[in-house]
């Protein structure tokens, strides 16, 4: 297990980890210890939405896997998070059991009002935690993996398999918003009551779920690291700037993009799990594509191949979405579409270039960190 | 709409309408004054309590020969035959919008200006009076001025005709001149021969495609006599034949329609993104921006949707085209070789360009009224018919292909475009502003888009949202079509939209959609280049 340890060895990760370690405990204590009247309590309204931030952060960093280091832009990563997120779904409905509106002992509400009268084969066995969460993984790495192998094999890259990644996403959202294929159509799957016995109303819980997410954050940022120090992040950094020329040297480029393109799904999938009982609903917007490019944003704003620049481009994008959107909602299209356009023309790097350059003196990044060249594009 | 006869026994109604025709036979113009007391009398009749009273009294109106009577049937049809409250004077409302109804006598005919609609009284009638009406002012069609009124009438009359009523129709055969209101009327005639078992009249029924029609053979194709059952049967399967040709037809036609919608959405992109390799993710919002420069347009020339129509073609286009320019100069060209970077930058702007006009017209869908030359329909036969908008539509993205094509081939820009793309370094040695190249070249793919949009206006509603709905389907055409092929682009839109078409009726709307995302998904895997690959040096860019 030597390649898991090596990221502790390194400074960015020590840091990071430290970091979030640090923010997981110091929101926990402020918000279970202090009485709720107390100035620096942290309302569990805040720990939810920083928990949300936190899934975020890890379907940002699934991202940044596979855009930063092997240079393929995934604009239908929101799929594979809502795939995750609908595999939670569908444990969290199964485990309302007879307490729904309608009372049914196995059908979900929306089902029964649709006067269906048995369970789809598909609502199998998502009774059962280990089945569900196996599904969280399974689900968008099965739909990664198939798609992956039709792509990545036929050599579909750059601009095309952006927009086919696109074209995936969206063809699902239709697909899902169909009552007819057994999700809930547009009201997607909601009004979950519990999650492995604990209530999903209840503080401790959410605080749970919020640990959970920082955790989940914290264990993908180290598989990602793993995956990028190793000498298969080599050649992913190797095929990104010259695939051709990889290609050449022998090594099974397609395999290698095969492999990291299903962890990052995976990946997504967890964050897509941890996201849904914490705001509690999940419905097809999710497959919408426009929330796919949103998280290749907050990957550009941070600085792409970094991983840690995801995290932050993740949780300044969305805590500026919930300003935002509280304050005057319409100027927040404005202000994203303004942050595509000034990031990608004048932050090429994103903030952890800014942060690079600023502490380039004091540390030196170290081979296999697979920076951003200034010229370097994909086609 | 099929009008509720059932309320009322057919004999009734068959008698009504007899009189009223006959009286319509013998009808000579007649000195109004010589009935003003009798119309008043007449229209006294009509406003009684019990409903029966009141057929009687509409058979009264028609029996009298009144050449007002039409006027006034029709006005009680659509409740506008009233009385004013205070002299209890006949009146017809001809304008029953808003509060002040303008009102004209309905003895004299004289303008009575407007009336507050809480000073009259109007005279009811239920459904039955309703059917009634309506067969006997269809039946006073027949004998109307128009031809078209003409045709409608007798096509309402198949299936309909028993023995009272197949005299009149006779008689009406003999002095009907127009060659397509004939055949209706002896078509209704025929089914009604058929009803009474006459073989013969399957012959003139065969190779029709009225419903009706079917419906009488599909009756007659039952019946106890083993001859007229055989014919009628062997006139329906070849209907039936003809139908499904119909049928086929229509979703040809469909799929044509909705191919050159997706052609003129792709086709601008096939410029930008196939020739110039710039992917630009905004295109769908210049697309939006040329459909509400004709919601623009019409706004400005109001009673004139047909000019305004016309003159948003070129607006559409230099409006969308300079949105384009602003684009090309603020963001893209910072971006040069850099395409993952430009489709994020170009989403941006698409973002900003939705969100400026919901802000500064509306979040909600306007509407972009059809000129009266787009809308109706070409009527082919009684099984198909095809939309008119859209069949302009069609054409109109013909035409801006072959333009486009022109454009390309046969002129300087499209000469210095090719040099452009294909060699950008040794176009400019030869002299060729290559920047130049680039603003128009985007520019026209722009401009395309925004004539996608005022073809749109017509077939859509003009909203913030619209855009976003065609980008995919359009990078779908381009790349399904080959990259910087625009034979391509429109062989692959108008084959998608048919294939679409196709799948829609057994497959419903989403899932036909979402089968042909996938198709495309999985062809783009066989093919990465497309139905047309470019070959030679232009393929290696």
């Amino acid at each position: 297990m030597h390649w898991l340890g090596r990221p502790f060895q390194e400074r960015s990760t020590q840091r990071f980890l430290g970091i979030l370690i640090v923010a997981l405990a110091v929101v926990t204590v402020l918000n279970l210890a202090l009485p709720a009247g107390h100035p620096l309590h942290v309302s569990t309204y805040t720990v939810t939405l920083l928990g949300k931030y936190l899934s975020y952060a890890l379907l940002a960093v699934a991202v940044d896997l596979v855009w930063g280091y092997l240079g393929i832009l995934s604009l239908g990563h929101g799929a594979f998070f809502a795939l995750g997120g609908y595999a939670m779904g569908m444990y969290l409905m199964r485990q309302i059991g007879d307490r729904g509106v309608y009372g049914h002992p196995v059908l979900p509400d929306f089902m029964v009002f649709l006067n269906w009268d048995s369970l789809p084969w598909y609502w199998q066995g998502f009774d059962m935690a280990w089945f569900a969460f196996a599904m969280v993984l399974l689900a968008p790495g099965v739909l990664a993996l198939v798609f992956g192998f039709l792509a990545f094999r036929s050599r579909v890259t750059g601009v095309y398999l952006s927009i086919i990644t696109q074209a995936l996403t969206f063809a699902l959202m239709l697909a899902f918003f169909r009552n007819e294929m057994g999700f809930g159509g547009n009201n997607g799957l909601t009004d979950f009551k519990e999650l492995l016995g604990f209530n999903l109303r209840s503080d401790v819980t959410r605080v749970g779920l919020f640990i959970a997410s920082g955790v989940a954050l914290a264990l993908g940022y180290i598989v990602c690291r793993a995956i990028v120090g190793s000498k298969l992040g080599r050649v992913c950094i190797a095929s990104r700037d010259a695939e051709a020329r990889t290609r050449f040297l022998g090594y099974r480029v397609e395999r290698v993009q095969l492999f990291v393109f299903v962890v990052s799904a995976m990946l997504a999938g967890v964050a897509g799990a941890l996201y849904v009982p914490q705001v509690g609903i999940i419905n097809p917007s999710e497959f919408s594509p426009l929330f796919s490019i949103e998280i290749v944003v907050w990957v550009a704003l941070g600085g792409r191949a970094t991983l840690y620049g995801a995290v932050i481009g993740a949780i300044l994008v969305n805590y500026a979405k919930t300003v935002f959107t509280g304050v005057m909602p319409e100027a927040w299209l404005f202000a994203l579409g303004g942050l595509f356009v000034l990031v990608t023309v004048l932050l090429p790097k994103g903030i952890a270039g800014l942060l690079a350059w600023r502490f380039k003196r004091s540390e030196s990044s170290g081979p296999g960190h697979g920076d951003l060249t200034a010229g370097e594009a994909t086609t | 709409m099929r009008i509720p006869c059932t309320f009322m026994a057919p004999t009734v109604m068959t008698r009504i309408v007899t009189l009223l025709l006959s009286c319509l036979l013998a009808w000579l113009p007649v000195a109004a004054s010589a009935q003003e007391d009798n119309g008043q009398a007449l229209l006294e009749a009509l406003d009684v309590r019990a409903f029966s009273e009141k057929a009687a009294a509409i058979e009264d109106v028609i029996e009298s020969q009144d050449p007002r009577a039409n006027a006034w049937l029709e006005a009680l049809l659509d409740g506008k035959l009233q009385r004013l409250k205070d002299d209890g004077s006949f009146v017809i409302v001809t304008d029953n919008v808003g509060r002040q109804w303008p009102v004209e006598d309905a003895l004299s005919g004289e303008s009575l200006g407007e009336v507050s609609r809480r000073d009259l009284d109007r005279i009811t009638i239920n459904n039955a009076l309703r059917g009634q009406l309506r067969s006997a002012l269809s039946m006073i069609d027949l004998f109307a001025e128009s031809r078209e009124a003409r045709q409608a009438a007798a096509q309402k009359l198949i299936g309909k005709v028993d023995a009272e009523l197949s005299e009149t129709l006779e008689r009406r055969l003999e002095s009907e001149e127009d060659d397509q209101v004939r055949r209706r009327l002896e078509q209704a005639m025929a089914v009604y021969r058929l009803e009474q078992g006459d073989v013969q009249a399957v012959e003139r029924l065969t190779g029709s495609l009225n419903s009706d029609i079917r419906v009488a053979l599909t009756r007659a194709s039952q019946s106890d006599d083993a001859a007229v059952a055989d014919a009628a049967q062997r006139a329906l399967v070849s209907i039936e034949q003809q139908l499904k040709l119909n049928r086929g037809l229509e979703t040809l036609y469909f799929g044509l329609s909705l191919g050159s919608v997706l052609v003129l959405a792709a086709i601008g992109l096939a410029i930008t993104f196939g020739v110039m390799g710039v992917i630009n993710m905004a295109h769908g919002e210049l697309i939006m921006l040329g459909a509400y420069t004709t919601w623009a347009m019409q706004q400005l020339l109001p009673g004139q949707p047909g000019l305004a129509v016309i003159l948003s073609i070129p607006a559409g286009f230099l409006v969308a085209a300079l949105a384009g320019i602003a684009i090309e100069r603020s963001v893209i060209q910072f971006l040069k070789g850099r395409p993952l970077e430009t489709l994020l930058a170009t989403f941006g702007v698409s973002l900003i360009l939705q969100q400026l006009v919901r802000t500064v017209i509306s979040p909600l869908n306007r509407t972009v009224v059809t000129p009266e030359w787009m809308s109706g329909s070409l009527v082919i036969n009684d099984a198909l018919s095809l939309t008119l908008n859209r069949l302009y539509v069609l054409g109109f993205a013909l035409v801006v292909f072959a333009g486009l094509m022109l454009v390309m081939r046969r002129t300087r820009l499209g000469l210095e475009v090719r040099a452009v793309t294909q060699n950008r370094a040794m176009a400019r040695a030869m002299g060729i502003r290559a920047t130049r190249v680039d603003i128009l070249t985007f520019a026209l793919g722009s401009g395309v888009a925004g004539l996608a949009g005022v073809a749109l206006a017509q077939l859509t509603n003009v909203g913030p949202n619209l855009g976003q709905s065609y980008i995919i389907d359009s990078f779908m055409v381009v790349v399904f079509g080959g990259v910087g092929n625009l034979w391509g682009t429109l062989v692959a839109g108008m084959s998608l939209g048919i294939i679409n078409q196709v799948l829609e009726p057994w497959a419903g709307a989403v899932l036909a959609k979402i089968l042909v995302l996938v198709f495309i998904i999985l062809f783009i895997q066989k093919r990465p280049r497309g139905l047309f690959p470019q070959k030679g040096r232009a393929a290696e860019g």
